[in-house]
């Protein structure tokens, strides 16, 4: 199927176009649009229906970000866009041209790890390590937006990121650690 | 998810356009809703209109009320000093909804359009009126813990799910809407509807409105508000009780009140009983506890959710304490 700009079809109507459409809906259209992930513009043709989450997995090769739930409760999918930590699987990849995408992947500057990264291992906020992308990009949110870091404030941000291991603890000393030596 | 078609607009007479322009074609803002329910197979739109890239995201105060633009995220609004000044109230409600990833994700818009959580309505091989017209109700004889108290119909019990609906309700808030046939401007006392014979309508809005913003009273008294929300864990829980208060005390008398509740209803749900008790009464436990009797005096059980009925009462009792106090 042709790609269409995505905004072709809202210029077309906004020129005013018949009020229903006189084709079939194509089934599997699909967009092409470039993702700026981690500092570099990656393009992509994907449908619509294609999660961020998933064409950052599945279409990018970028695997750090976790599938949990795929239903917004387990955090283990944070990314952070234009400096907000959001759940990407709810979201579509399409809505995302022209932001800044930072994933897991981004944190380290080469064999360097970020400062929480360090800390997460320091502390062995872990077990199985299949939340842990999630938290730490979660973390890096948090620190964003101005919250008081305290035991009861980091509890409180970070309840939407899920761990079935019960690393809480951990993960808590780990970013006091964090935001204690930033 | 099944396949559909996306567009992406910039203005409203745009994405009204857009929308038109199919009849299962829907808005979409934060996506936190409607993606949830399109993997699901609850929504299935044939095109999706991206309006985030509309103007109307700003939150300011205007005179006597603050405007809120529909694409406002939870924490943006959340984290206003004019709206934390004005009614504390709808802050906290914020606070206290879903995640932090998902308040930055949410529209204000969308939250007061998001659908139920009933857990029959978000599973398509059982019955429900509100996804499936004239399928029947599970929820009334079945697992219905989580369901409504207040403004139910034999059709449907679904509990309306939104946090700052409630206090949004009880300061009498205002919705802009644009349309194919102009803007007009609802109350959201008039905005939502019941479920009665209709579950499946559950607003006043036509196929291609788009609502723009909200307008809310910045009445002097809801400065000393609250918002109490009791639910199974502390955080990043629905509501199985909520209540929004704002209180005008002149000594230990109560001027005027407003009173509203969540959790229990299937829409946001304003008491104007007990506003009523309140008016001109002492802030006594006493007073507290006449106006909860009048709050839920119309209130219905339907066996697992039976709890509910006490459960408010005392929300509210320790919500009106909290203000008075």
């Amino acid at each position: 199927m042709a790609r269409t700009s995505v905004t072709a079809l809202a210029l077309q109507l906004s020129a005013g176009a018949p009020a229903k459409a006189t084709t079939p809906a194509p089934r599997y259209e699909t967009a092409t649009f470039v993702l700026n992930v981690n500092g570099e513009d990656r393009r992509l043709t994907v449908e619509p229906r294609v999660t961020l989450l998933d064409a950052l997995r599945d279409r990018l090769g970028l695997t750090g970000t976790k599938k949990g739930c795929d239903q917004g409760t387990c955090g283990a999918c944070t990314v952070v866009v234009n400096g907000r930590r959001i759940d990407s699987c709810l979201t579509l990849a399409v809505m995302h041209e022209g932001d800044r995408l930072t994933t897991i992947e981004g944190l380290a500057k080469g064999e360097q790890l970020h400062p929480l990264q360090a800390a997460f291992i320091k502390h062995d906020a872990f077990q199985c390590g299949y939340c842990t992308p999630g938290q730490i990009m979660s973390c890096v949110g948090m620190a964003n937006e101005g919250h008081a870091i305290n035991r009861g404030t980091v509890r409180e941000q970070m309840s939407g990121n899920i761990c079935r291991c019960g690393c809480y603890p951990h993960i808590v000393d780990a970013i006091l650690e964090w935001k204690g030596s930033s | 998810m099944n396949p559909f078609r996306y567009a992406r607009v910039d203005s409203a007479p745009a994405a009204i356009a857009a929308a038109l322009y199919e009849d299962r074609a829907q808005f979409v803002a934060g996506g936190t809703n409607i993606l949830d329910l399109m993997k699901i197979y609850v929504e299935q739109p044939s095109l999706l209109v991206d309006i985030n890239r509309l103007p109307i995201s700003k939150v300011e105060r205007r005179g006597d009320l603050v405007h809120i633009g529909a694409l406002a995220r939870m924490s943006d609004v959340a984290a206003n000093d004019a709206v934390r000044q004005a009614f504390p109230m709808v802050a906290i409600a914020l606070e206290q909804s879903a995640s932090p990833q998902l308040r930055n994700m949410a529209s204000m818009g969308g939250n007061l359009l998001q659908r139920t959580r009933c857990a029959y309505f978000r599973d398509p091989a059982t019955p429900c009126n509100k996804r499936a017209p004239g399928s029947g109700c599970g929820a009334i004889g079945g697992e219905n813990r989580m369901e409504a108290v207040l403004g139910t119909s034999e059709h449907c019990i679904a509990t309306h799910a939104s946090d700052v609906a409630v206090p949004l309700m009880a300061l009498n808030a205002v919705v802009h809407v644009a349309g194919p046939l102009g803007d007009r401007d609802v109350s959201l006392s008039d905005f939502y509807r019941l479920p009665a014979t209709t579950p499946h309508i559950e607003t006043v809005l036509a196929h291609g409105e788009l609502l723009t913003g909200i307008s809310v009273p910045a009445l002097p008294y809801a400065s000393r508000s609250t918002y109490l929300k009791v639910r199974d864990r502390a955080q990043y829980e629905f509501a199985l009780a909520s209540a929004a208060v704002a209180l005008d005390l002149a000594g230990g008398t109560i001027r005027q009140a407003r009173v509203a509740l969540g959790g229990v209803a299937t829409i946001p749900w304003r008491s104007r009983e007990a506003e009523r008790v309140l008016a001109g009464a002492l802030a006594t436990r006493a007073t507290f506890e006449r106006a909860a009797e009048a709050a839920l005096l119309g209130a219905r059980g339907y066996g697992k959710n039976d709890f509910k009925i006490a459960l408010a009462k005392r929300t509210l009792v320790r919500a009106l304490e909290m203000v008075a106090t």
